[in-house]
């Protein structure tokens, strides 16, 4: 009850701020549309609808790290956390309230991403729905990203290292845009070894249903979810020890 | 019953010790008032009391609960207004109220009456749909000390509460906090000498972390040998008068 209260409050603050809904929807929206019709007027195979889908969906949840991020470190700059701290709510309560709103957002963001794609004439499969339900585990990688940057970071730095930073990383380093492979050497070497890739390599097995090459990509997402969630809970908990 | 009997509280940040030894009671009911200048302790007090900071050795009794072994008591008596404005702006100064009663586990129907009551305590009723990061500074003031009273607590820390207020805000405030006296115990810190002055019981004033004096205002200034308090306080803290 406690956290379901302080949960909805993320919610609320979260979806009321305008440039939330611009970034969160309208960026991914416009690039799935600009590029799409780059496609349209192209020879080549560079951003075909069902293959571009799976990486704008995953590249769309760097903005949900950016807004769990600055909620967070808004929250502590206001002295709202530490009105909150003396309250009856727990350490555990705070963690949960701030990460588990973050995962139905990031998965409307999704399911508008997809319905999109749709219009713009991705096959209908039941497919589609198993990549909405695949891209929670890529979800809570990037919400935890925020929960760790937002324990750590004051809300202008987040701006910075998640606004700018994290979304670059995102889109260069994941195989979106570009084939990874034709790079090769150090840059795909440093794509492979983070996460980024494995997030949109893992929705693209999903849509295609080739449900085998799911591995290793799921682990890898799984294991750096695992990772960040677990500093992230870390570094809340120094962060809330030190008010 | 003391509200808080504070015994030896100390703080120590690496080499800089913040609060020293500190030790005093508060009455129940008692509007009492930490005064210092910047650096002498008194938000790190309340920190320790309201169970933010843990004290590095010492203890304190909030109504007989232990803020180093029962904190959980302990936050279930108190409430915390702190120095800046702490209220969720993207909210409603509704949901802002209904946001605490939540927080404290309070049911649907006994949270529609405290929002109710609180709105009619601070006279937010007017303001009640408007979104609290879109109110003026006083109305922000009246809505974070609302959001403290709505559980109904038992202790009631105030930082500064009337920091940047302007003359009508803050004479509204102090008519508020006096309505008060009696039934809430109520710990104050401010900056201001007349403030504490006019409203307090008791006054502690702290230097260096250190009590210097504690007494009611008209005590530390025959102290003091003055009639003026804020010429008593700077006397105190300087160290003219003992």
């Amino acid at each position: 009850m406690r956290m379901l209260t302080f949960a909805k409050r993320t919610t609320k603050e979260i979806i009321r701020d305008p440039l939330n809904l611009a970034f969160g929807l309208g960026f991914p929206l416009v690039l799935i549309c600009l590029l799409s019709a780059i496609q349209a007027n192209i020879p080549v195979s560079l951003f075909e609808i069902d293959h571009l889908t799976p990486g704008i969906a995953v590249f769309g949840l760097s903005f949900m790290t950016l807004f769990s991020a600055t909620i967070i470190a808004k929250d502590r700059g206001s002295s709202l956390l530490q009105r909150l701290y003396t309250t009856p709510l727990t350490a555990a309560d705070f963690i949960l309230s701030y990460t588990l709103p973050m995962i139905p957002i990031a998965m409307g963001q999704t399911i508008i991403c997809y319905l999109a794609a749709i219009v713009l004439g991705l096959e209908v499969t039941v497919n589609i729905l198993y990549a909405v339900l695949m891209i929670a585990p890529v979800s809570l990688l990037y919400i935890s990203l925020g929960l760790l940057c937002g324990s750590v970071l004051n809300d202008k730095q987040v701006g910075g290292v998640c606004g700018a930073l994290l979304t670059n990383l995102s889109a260069w380093l994941s195989g979106i845009w570009f084939d990874l492979e034709m790079v090769g050497g150090t840059f795909k070497k440093i794509a492979d070894a983070l996460p980024f890739v494995h997030g949109v390599e893992l929705g693209r097995a999903v849509l295609r249903g080739d449900f085998a090459r799911i591995f290793p990509h799921l682990w890898w997402v799984l294991g750096y979810a695992a990772v960040c969630l677990a500093a992230a809970v870390l570094l809340f908990l120094r962060q809330m020890k030190k008010q | 019953m003391d509200a808080i009997k504070i015994e030896g509280l100390t703080k120590k940040y690496k080499d800089v010790v913040a609060v020293d030894h500190l030790s005093l009671t508060v009455a129940k009911g008692e509007l009492f008032s930490l005064l210092g200048v910047n650096g002498a302790g008194k938000t790190t007090t309340i920190k320790m009391l309201s169970c933010l900071t843990q004290p590095t050795s010492g203890d304190a009794l909030l109504l007989g609960k232990s803020i180093c072994a029962d904190v959980a008591a302990v936050k279930s008596v108190i409430a915390v207004s702190p120095q800046e404005t702490a209220v969720a702006p993207g909210l409603s100064v509704r949901e802002n109220l209904e946001l605490m009663c939540g927080v404290h586990g309070f049911g649907k129907e006994k949270c529609g009456a405290k929002v109710q009551e609180m709105a009619q305590l601070l006279a937010l009723e007017s303001v009640m749909q408007k979104k609290a990061g879109k109110l003026s500074g006083g109305w922000q003031r009246r809505l974070s000390i609302a959001m403290a009273l709505i559980s109904d607590p038992e202790i009631l820390f105030l930082d500064e509460p009337t920091l940047g207020l302007d003359v009508i805000a803050r004479s509204d405030l102090w008519d508020l906090i006096r309505s008060l006296k009696g039934s809430v115990t109520i710990i104050l810190t401010t900056h201001y000498m007349e403030e504490a002055e006019a409203l307090s019981d008791r006054i502690a004033i702290m230097k260096d972390g250190k009590l210097l004096i504690c007494d009611t205002a008209e005590k530390i200034k025959e102290t003091a040998k003055t009639d003026n308090f804020e010429q008593a306080f700077i006397r105190i803290v300087k160290g003219v008068a003992k």
